[in-house]
């Protein structure tokens, strides 16, 4: 029998074998830690498109000139119109946007081509269904350009004082990083937050509160076995797990959607180790604060959400106001995903990432500091 | 109220039992869970622990074995500070807890060799295949533990929290819901261990065992009401008892309970127990039905239950 109070690596390697034993007999979970990243990689990979084309136009043409064809077929190809009807009155167009069977309803009104050569600025009227605004947005500020354009080509000779004039200043715009805008660029670092997220502190809320249900804590408190060894002993294995999955996801990524890696693969691993280890921390500190396995996942979730919404993956971290990204940058997904980022499209180096790095830092800190007092050594 | 209390050192640095504590006091809250806990439990005593649901056994082991920590009070287990020194306490001690709380999803040998890691057991894989054969479960050591009987399971933990080699072993109604042959063979084992000097704290709801216990404790509503052996339990309470048997003997239960001077009416089959703390007045309650020829009456000692019924009837439950 050892008398030793400190640290002890036998029971530390005990702990650890039987997280790995039982959670190789739980196949469902362990189908999930591997399955599930992969087909969310692959769904939202291929599904997610944040600049939606060809939508579903209809068009009332009351006159038609060649100005006015001129002007549908460069709308056309834009890519973001799909012209499937052609309609006669705006009742009907007003029914289609109402159906939601149309996006968008453009009119030529009678007498555009006459008003036009006559230099009277007609009206063109694109009306839009805009209950989704991210899905029409893009669409609208092509028509502005497209009206300019296609018109310019048309007025000539004696029409040309009608043409917009070239604008004062050249504008360039260049789209940094990924100048396609392809959304799978964006995808990945995103989902590779949230899986991480999910899995890392549900799995390990789960693992303890589960003890504590089933009984098994009271028999683990029984034995000489320390806190941090049982903490830490629980933690390693999803570590490994979480590695798999990252593995996975960039797998994935590269192959399948040819994200760029730009930057170092060691620094994003450290960097995903990081994020990781902030997330197992803060699952550890729920387990010790929930009761049982109910609320281990109802705080997960509740951590979840704004995780989701705040660190802009899903929306646009500038666009909150600045008590919202005050919150957002308290979360380590925000700043995670401006790390993965940096590191595949920009090719960032530490120098780069350190405004990054020091939030989660202090996050994993703080939370476990929060998790080490709430831990239960007793049954009190 | 308590019965031949011992001779405690616990007001000197050294002790010779295995528990002694003083004045122990839990709260869970406004709730008094268990007041002014005192017990003494010599090496290779097996000492039961008695007392209905509820009455705090489960939260005195506990503070005993590190688990709960004692809003007040003092005292040693195994020598060691039960508020202090925990850690030592909790290596040298083997819990067994009223649920089973070995893990199900791992296999027995498993679960063993888990156990012996935390306790850091010499030789482990030789003590676990010898504690497996000792077990008779060597054949099925790669089975899971969630899949084995009541009586398996129950046995299995006692296999577990013995093998440290502890000098105390804290069970908490072990022998819960087992058929009475491993019941049987459960005790056995007990009494082989107080015999190599391992002292035993045991919980039990069943008779039977108080009666194999060298030293008994009844605790109800948090406090404890009696202490001493099944005999002096016994003897402490003067209850009169008689027993009555015979054709029909069910009738006299209804008159009997209401008459003066009796406390209980226990059937036993074709059996009435009555008993009463006066004899005399118990005496005459009976006497109508004394000299009917179809009854046999028995004047007979009250057995345990008698004396813990009674004593839990005399309590008063905390408003």
């Amino acid at each position: 029998m050892r008398t030793g109070g400190g640290f002890s690596l036998l029971r530390w390697f005990g702990i650890i074998a039987k997280e790995f034993i039982q959670l190789r007999r739980d196949r469902l979970t362990f189908g999930m830690i591997i399955g599930v990243p992969v087909i969310q990689l692959i769904l939202f990979g291929y599904a997610i498109n944040t600049d939606p084309k060809r939508l579903p136009t209809a068009v009332i043409a009351a006159d038609a000139g060649p100005y006015s064809r001129s002007l549908i077929a460069a709308l056309q190809n834009s890519g973001y119109f799909e012209i499937t009807r052609q309609i006669a009155s705006a009742a009907e167009g007003e029914a289609l946007l109402a159906h939601g069977t149309v996006q968008f309803v453009i009119t030529v009104p009678e007498g555009f081509e006459r008003r036009l050569v006559r230099g009277e600025r007609p009206v063109l009227l694109v009306e839009a269904d805009a209950t989704d605004p991210s899905a029409a947005n893009n669409a609208i500020a092509a028509v502005s350009q497209l009206a300019q354009l296609a018109l310019a080509r048309e007025l000539r000779g004696s029409l040309q004082e009608l043409a917009p004039s070239a604008p004062p200043v050249d504008l360039r715009v260049h789209r940094r990083y990924n100048p396609e805008g392809v959304s799978a660029y964006n995808i990945v670092p995103g989902l590779l937050g949230t899986i991480l997220t999910m899995t890392m502190v549900m799995m390990t809320g789960l693992a303890v509160t589960r003890e504590r249900e089933r009984g098994t804590f009271e028999q683990l408190l029984a034995t000489p076995a320390l806190p941090i060894e049982v903490m830490t002993g629980k933690i390693i294995p999803y570590i490994l797990i979480g590695l798999i999955q990252v593995s996975l996801i960039l797998g994935c990524a590269l192959l399948l959607f040819d994200v760029p890696l730009q930057g170092s693969v060691l620094l994003l691993y450290a960097c995903i180790v990081l994020f990781i280890a902030a997330n197992l921390s803060l699952g550890i500190t729920f387990s010790s604060i929930a009761r049982n396995q109910l609320q281990a996942l109802q705080m997960t979730i509740f951590f979840f959400l704004p995780s989701i919404l705040l660190s802009g993956f899903m929306f646009p971290f500038r666009g909150m106001p600045d008590w919202a990204q005050w919150i957002g940058s308290l979360l380590p997904l925000t700043h995670f995903l401006v790390l993965v980022r940096g590191i595949m499209l920009k090719g960032n180096g530490i120098a780069e990432l350190w405004p990054q790095v020091w939030p989660i830092l202090a996050f994993l800190i703080s939370v476990t500091l929060v998790g080490l007092r709430f831990y239960r050594r007793t049954l009190d | 109220m308590v019965a031949a209390a011992r001779v405690s050192a616990a007001t000197g640095p050294a002790t010779d039992f295995a528990i002694d504590v003083r004045n122990l006091n839990k709260h869970f809250g406004s709730k008094h869970v268990v007041k002014d806990f005192s017990l003494q439990v010599a090496p290779g005593e097996i000492y039961g622990f008695l007392g209905p649901n509820g009455s705090g056994k489960t939260t005195s082991i506990r503070m005993l074995c590190g688990l709960l920590r004692p809003d007040s009070g003092s005292g040693t287990c195994l020598g060691h500070d039960v508020l202090r020194e925990t850690a030592a306490i909790k290596r040298e001690v083997g819990y067994m807890t009223q649920r089973f709380s070995l893990w199900d999803d791992l296999t027995i040998r498993e679960n063993l060799d888990f156990i012996a890691r935390m306790y850091g057991v010499r030789e482990r894989r030789r003590e676990v295949t010898r504690s497996l054969e000792a077990l008779g479960l060597a054949a099925r050591a790669d089975q899971l533990a969630g899949t084995l009987s009541g009586g398996w399971k129950q046995r299995l933990s006692l296999a577990a929290c013995t093998l440290h080699q502890p000098r105390l072993l804290l069970l908490d109604e072990p022998t819960a819901g087992v058929d009475p042959k491993a019941r049987r063979e459960f005790w056995a084992e007990l009494h082989q261990l107080a015999a190599r000097g391992i002292s035993v704290l045991v919980s039990t709801h069943y008779m039977d065992e108080a009666e194999r216990c060298h030293r008994l404790a009844y605790l109800a509503y948090g406090r404890l009401l009696a202490t001493g052996t099944p005999e002096e339990v016994r003897r402490a309470r003067p209850l009169a008892t008689w027993s009555v048997s015979g054709q029909g003997v069910q009738r006299l239960q209804e008159p009997l309970r209401t008459a003066p001077g009796v406390d209980q009416v226990t059937p036993f089959g074709n059996t009435l127990h009555i008993t009463g703390t006066d004899a005399a007045a118990l005496e005459a309650a009976i006497a109508p039905w004394r000299a009917q020829p179809d009854l046999i009456w028995v004047r007979t000692e009250a057995d345990l239950e008698d004396v813990f019924i009674h004593l839990m009837d005399g309590t008063e439950p905390p408003p």
